[in-house]
């Protein structure tokens, strides 16, 4: 893992328009990186943005009603927002490559496996029909298909979920892209199945040194899967680290929260906490801290203006008026 | 949550429970074959336990609910409940039993009419069973939506106006307006966000202990059946792997494909990384199971036997029961009831 980063996203704020009055802000100012061969993880219930935030780095917000309004996504230099139609047409599934969570719908069922996986290799690398068959079967065995030449002329229905979700992973990879974004990738799998994936990804990150954004809702994948996180709540980052830290010194109250009410299977407990409330509606906001009407800490003071990013501890960034230098925190866990 | 049972009354008892769905084919649509969706399956339920019923998709574990709650008709064994078969009993002869079990649904969007105000649809089972008079109704309508955590104000609202969390909290003060002993939740938290989980899952928690109700839990997410059940029965291919209590199961699970269901979950526990070897293949057909033991296709522990023999659940002490060729002898078979 170097410090040379692929992936550089500045002020994103992507919004839909509900109607004359109202504007639903998903995505609401955020920044983050990847550096090369770096999983990073977002994590973030429904309603956080973090699909969002996948979808505007591919540019596939449905406009209208969604809009990029502000912001930067650099691709290893390439400003992305700066790209014609064309050239992201270009970019996409050949410098970045996304995994979508459903493979049933995402993979087209009229079409079998060995042309679709194919796709990127012809469009992309322009190869000839024959070369393409011979490297997307090299691709399939690499997923773990044990059968590839009988996979490559079959259909998406003969597949299940899991395999369909393999060969998604060979399409991902076909181009070696700089990036590969997975949005939940495993939320629709069999938790045998998901290991199964997951242990796939990691092997492929060995082997091909890609950098991963990983979207998900589910701390056990992102404690398994990812080198650094950001948690999103209501938008914004609200919290960003290493996975270590975020696990072991959760800091943000919606963090801590967060793992307090996830029951563990290498745990007890006898009752589990939760967090009052629900998730404000996107075109609606509350005024200050966006967690402050569920926080137990909440004071005057959050209600004032939205709480800045902080760096607290080392590469350890936290939203939260309480670690904005009068040194109290929350106490946790 | 785990509480002392002193006295262990049995609420509930299934035995060999079969159901099969038929697989029609060809031009005249005859029946071809079986989907064994639930295929011999014994256990019992204690008064006032939650027994966690845990598998992957395919298992059987929702079609097993819906049997034990007679939804579908069983295609052999019997349900015994209080000592009374209800197996065979005619929908009309079920009405009495209906009132004391009742389900909690996966998916809180589409298990409530979208038509129905939120107090109609909470009054609607007791004008079904008819034991209440009007005003006695309405009132328990505020009582349930209290109970639950929503405020007499959510009568007149529709379902659409809630968020999925609260509209499981409806479902829930629906299935307890019979005043129920018996419920079962068939993934009642699984479409929830995790915050939102914990919340139902404590509410659940509540009112076992206020209305002394037994559920029956059925769940794909282990942690979650490991953090209610007091027992978690383990289902593979319409059959029972393993049953045993939740303590036992998880820190010692006997079943090969227990322990690889156990170690596949994902841990938050980053201080202690676990090497895993995940479990091979796919999940085989239900319509087409393997023969022997369901799991040997995939096991790595499966020897010969297991190819052609099935296993029958055997009892390794303190309630602790498993369906594997690794705990009985060669042959014969002894078993242990």
């Amino acid at each position: 893992m170097s410090n040379e980063r692929i992936l550089d996203v500045k002020g994103l704020k992507t919004q839909f328009r509900i109607d004359k009055q109202k504007v639903a802000k998903a995505v609401d100012g955020i920044d983050f990186h990847i550096n090369k061969g770096e999983t990073l993880a977002i994590v973030g219930e429904s309603g956080s943005g973090k699909s969002i935030t996948a979808l505007s780095i591919m540019q596939l917000i449905p406009s209208p009603p969604g809009k990029i309004v502000e912001g930067s996504i650099e691709l290893d230099g390439v400003d992305l927002l700066g790209l014609s139609e064309k050239q992201m047409t270009a970019t996409r599934g050949n410098d970045v490559a996304m995994i979508f969570q459903e493979p049933m719908t995402s993979l087209n069922p009229v079409f079998t496996i060995g042309t679709q996986v194919s796709e990127p290799l012809r469009k992309h690398k322009k190869l000839g029909k024959k070369e393409a068959k011979k490297q997307t079967i090299e691709l399939l065995k690499l997923v773990g298909f044990p059968r590839a030449e009988d996979i490559f002329h079959e259909y998406p229905h003969q597949l299940s979920g899991g395999m369909r979700q393999r060969a998604m992973i060979a399409m991902a990879l076909s181009c070696a892209p700089k990036l590969i974004i997975a949005d939940e990738p495993t939320t629709a799998l069999d938790v045998t199945i998901q290991a199964q994936i997951l242990d796939l990804m990691l092997d492929m990150k060995k082997k091909t040194g890609s950098s991963i954004l990983m979207i998900t809702h589910d701390l056990g994948v992102v404690a398994e899967t990812a080198d650094r996180v950001a948690v999103m709540y209501a938008g914004q980052i609200v919290e960003t680290s290493t996975v270590k830290e975020l696990f072991v010194k959760p800091k943000h109250p919606y963090t801590v929260g967060l793992l307090n009410s996830m029951p563990k299977i290498d745990q007890d407990s006898e009752r589990l906490e939760s967090i009052p409330g629900m998730v404000p509606p996107a075109h609606n906001f509350p005024q200050g801290c966006r967690f402050a009407p569920r926080c137990k800490h909440a004071m005057d003071k959050c209600t004032e203006a939205v709480p800045d990013l902080i760096e607290d501890g080392l590469n350890h960034k936290v939203r939260c008026v309480l670690y904005d230098g009068s040194g109290k925190g929350v106490t946790h866990v | 949550m785990s509480k002392e049972i002193v006295e262990k009354d049995i609420l509930f008892e299934i035995k060999n429970l079969k159901k099969y769905f038929p697989v029609k084919g060809g031009v005249l649509q005859r029946t071809v074959g079986h989907v064994k969706a639930v295929d011999d399956v014994s256990f019992t339920i204690y008064k006032g336990e939650t027994l966690g019923i845990v598998g992957e998709s395919g298992s059987g574990k929702s079609t097993l609910g819906r049997t034990i709650l007679r939804l579908l008709d069983p295609t052999d064994g019997e349900i015994i409940y209080n000592n009374e078969d209800i197996s065979g009993l005619r929908q009309g002869k079920l009405r009495p039993y209906r009132k004391d079990m009742q389900m909690v649904f996966q998916d809180p969007y589409a298990s409530l009419n979208p038509r129905m105000s939120v107090g109609e649809l909470i009054e609607e089972p007791m004008i079904v069973q008819n034991t209440l008079s009007k005003p006695d109704r309405k009132k328990m309508v505020v009582d349930l939506l209290e109970k639950v955590g929503l405020g007499p104000e959510a009568r007149g609202k529709y379902p659409h106006e809630f968020s999925g969390g609260q509209r499981q909290r409806i479902g829930i003060a629906r299935s307890l307006s019979t005043r129920p002993k018996f419920i079962i939740g068939d993934e009642p938290v699984s479409a929830l966000d995790v915050s939102v989980q914990s919340q139902v899952l404590n509410l659940m928690e509540d009112l076992q202990d206020e209305f002394d109700l037994t559920y029956l839990f059925i769940a794909h997410d282990l942690s979650v059946v490991k953090h209610i059940s007091d027992r978690v029965g383990v289902m593979y291919l319409g059959r029972l792997a393993e049953i045993a209590p939740k303590d036992s199961l998880y820190d010692k699970p006997l079943h090969p494909y227990t322990q690889a269901l156990i170690a596949a979950v994902p841990s938050t526990d980053v201080l202690n990384v676990r090497e895993k070897t995940p479990l091979k293949g796919d999940l085989p057909s239900p319509s087409n199971p393997p023969t022997g033991c369901a799991f040997h296709t995939r096991c790595p522990k499966a020897h010969d036997r297991c190819k052609v023999e099935r296993p029958e659940l055997t009892h390794m002490g303190e309630e602790h029961y498993v369906a594997c060729h690794l705990y009985t002898e060669p042959e014969p078979v002894v078993k242990v009831e």
